[in-house]
């Protein structure tokens, strides 16, 4: 994992509440093998009608919503499936971080682990934001600090392990392994008890 | 002394490798990990590419379910996979489980099924365990008092090479279920009914625990079926403490202990209750005699009435796109309501209790002209049994089709789907945009209002059919 430190990005807006993984990527593309390549299928049933062009009523579509490295998303973002895909296919997308009043735990689990940095806001932070898509926004993941045009700064909470883990670039394989012995010892106590 | 607990910190306290502190998370023990092809495939890559082996295969096992399908093989002998790349998932999981020694229930085992099938078929789900799988329904396996997590792809390969998972330690949520189940109203009827009460994300950061006389009263399987969708209402884990019904369920399964060490299990897991006094984070009550046959009328499982009950009208824009998308009717009830596909299966409920629920009233009657209905067993076991009692011959005299187990229409990966438009009454888990087929309609159900919707051709309340079926008695 590449160190996460900044985000400088406009803003683009998805509303819906409850957005779920499998809305993200949907289950038929689950049967590849690697983590490479699904930015193509991210939002695939909302971003595409039926002949494969581009839906104009989805908002990332817009030519204000492309390219944009920050989603804003509606409350209970990511719930449902526990499928990795989800970040994968937001990262290849080119989503860097998303922003939501609510996350679902395992998506977040699951984004903060790949480098997506996934954050809560307070509701009526969140409201604005909704309300004014298409806004440059600057995340300091180090300061835990979003700041706003005009420069108003806004504070979140990151767990200091994933923010950690961010800010070096380091998976956290690393730190579960260095705690072999400690894990032996825990086995073996266990299965002499 | 000893601090009152719940049966939830029991569990997290006696798996700590390593307690959290303010800069790092808990390292917690894993029990038994559970894997299937889905998931695991860039787990075992990162083992590979790091020359990382599997910590303890003894306490690692596989299946194949999500992208199987559930047609037999064909005259050539070939399985009718969807796409190559499907095949091509399970052949490397096949390949996978060789190469690092994890026990691997494929296509040759008489115990293949659903994961969160066959981990307690096989007893190796007990309670007080840690039970991690690269699924969201892992919380199925609370039933037995075991902490049971949801894990991401990247927590697979953590759980392979070190048999521990980093987490916070999530907060605890009582749900207390009082009084009794109506009669003719079952487990999913009450799992849809909390998850409406308490909202998709109402259990959001927190463990649930359900407890209280009606859940006292469920069997196994029910209480399978309550846990399974946990994650439903946004649950990290959701657990019922063991009793004397859990300990029958499992006695003498093949990976249960046995003997003396039988003895010595069942003492450690009376134990493993909460403590009177011990404080939940948050509690919540249902009142079990007002859950009525349960339905959602939305896409997703909070979104869930009685089945005569009116669909409410849109309170928002998103709620509007929901009702839109389902083409519901406001103000009229789900009943009524003209049904494409019916599916009875899943780890929500593809066991034999399920099936049998779905039979009683398919006997001697027929699926509607216009419905097509597929009844997926959760695993070899279930299939086994089913077509012992004679219930596939039930199925396909009433006109539904009879398949191998998997995963199936519930995640609709496998080729089993419904056409853009449909109306779907399914016995799984999510009512999600798209989750059976693009563009397809779900409706959570009970396999018994499933089966009744199947022969009324439109959402039917199946306490009607059972009244027939006395009536005719």
């Amino acid at each position: 994992m590449k160190p996460v430190t900044r985000i400088h990005s406009r803003t683009a807006v998805l509303a819906d509440e409850n957005i779920d993984t499998d809305r993200i990527i949907p289950a038929r593309f689950l049967t590849t093998t690697t983590c490479e390549g699904l930015g193509r299928h991210c939002f695939n049933d909302w971003r595409y009608l039926p002949d494969g062009s581009n839906n104009p009523a989805f908002p990332l579509n817009h030519s204000e919503g492309k390219d944009c490295a920050i989603l804003v998303a509606g409350r209970n973002f990511g719930c449902g499936s526990s499928r990795e895909h989800a970040p994968w296919a937001l990262l290849d997308y080119g989503i860097r971080a998303v922003l939501s009043s609510e996350i679902a735990d395992i998506f977040r689990n699951n984004a903060l682990k790949n480098g997506l940095v996934a954050i809560v806001i307070g509701a009526n932070e969140h409201r604005w934001l909704l309300d004014n898509p298409g806004i440059d926004l600057s995340i300091d993941v180090r300061e835990q600090a979003i700041t706003l045009p005009g420069g108003n700064v806004l504070h979140f909470e990151l767990e200091p392990f994933a923010r950690h883990c961010l800010l070096e670039g380091v998976d956290q394989m690393g730190f579960l392994l260095q705690h072999a012995d400690a894990i032996g010892a825990f086995e073996q106590q266990r299965e002499a008890a | 002394m000893t601090a009152v607990r719940t049966l939830f910190e029991k569990i997290w306290d006696a798996h700590l490798v390593a307690p959290e502190t303010p800069d790092t998370p808990a390292i917690l023990y894993v029990d038994l990990h559970l894997v299937h092809e889905v998931t695991s495939p860039q787990a075992f890559d990162e083992l590979r590419a790091h020359g990382l082996k599997v910590r303890r295969p003894d306490r690692t096992l596989a299946t194949l379910d999500h992208s199987t399908p559930t047609l037999p093989m064909n005259a050539d002998g070939e399985r009718p996979y969807a796409t190559p790349q499907a095949h091509a998932q399970v052949s490397k999981l096949e390949a996978n489980c060789r190469e690092f020694g994890v026990e691997l229930h494929g296509w040759d085992s008489a115990d293949r099924g659903i994961v969160h099938v066959i981990g307690p078929e096989l007893g190796a789900t007990q309670p007080g365990m840690t039970i991690v799988c690269g699924d969201s329904h892992t919380s199925t396996h609370g039933a037995f008092g075991a902490l049971a997590f949801g894990i991401g792809t990247t927590e697979v390969g953590h759980v392979l090479a070190s048999q521990c998972l980093l987490q916070r330690k999530p907060k605890t949520l009582a749900v207390h279920v009082d009084g009794r189940l109506p009669q003719g109203v079952g487990a999913k009827d009450l799992i849809l009914h909390v998850i409406g009460t308490i909202g998709v994300n109402g259990g959001t950061g927190h463990v649930i625990e359900y407890r209280g006389c009606a859940i006292e009263a469920l069997s196994m399987e029910e209480r399978m079926t309550v846990c399974n969708m946990s994650i439903e209402a946004g649950a990290r884990a959701g657990l019922i403490a063991p009793d004397d019904t859990t300990f029958a369920w499992l006695e003498g399964r093949p990976h249960a202990p046995q003997g003396e060490a039988w003895e010595r299990a069942v003492a450690h897991w009376r134990t493993l209750k909460t403590d009177d006094g011990a404080r939940y984070d948050r509690e919540v009550r249902i009142d079990a005699s007002q859950v009525q046959p349960t339905v959602t009328y939305g896409t997703h499982p909070g979104s869930a009435i009685a089945l005569d009950a009116p669909v409410p009208i849109a309170r928002n824009a998103v709620e509007q796109r929901a009702l839109d998308y389902m083409q519901g009717r406001v103000g009229q009830p789900m009943a009524g309501t003209k049904v494409d596909m019916v599916f009875v299966g899943s780890c929500t409920n593809g066991r034999l209790p399920d099936l049998r629920e779905a039979a009683r009233i398919l006997r001697g009657r027929r699926v509607a002209k216009h419905v097509r209905m597929l009844v997926v067993p959760g695993s070899e076991t279930v299939r086994r049994d089913a077509e012992a009692e004679g219930l596939h011959e039930v199925f396909r005299a009433a006109g539904a089709e009879w398949r191998l187990p998997g995963c199936s229409m519930c995640i609709a990966m496998n080729g089993d789907l419904a056409a853009p438009g449909q109306l779907v009454v399914s016995t799984s888990n999510r009512n999600f945009e798209g989750r059976q087929g693009k563009g397809a309609r779900t409706v959570l159900a009970s396999p018994a209002t499933a089966a009744a919707s199947a022969v009324a051709g439109h959402i039917a309340d199946p306490r009607e059919y059972r009244i027939q079926e006395e009536q005719a008695a």
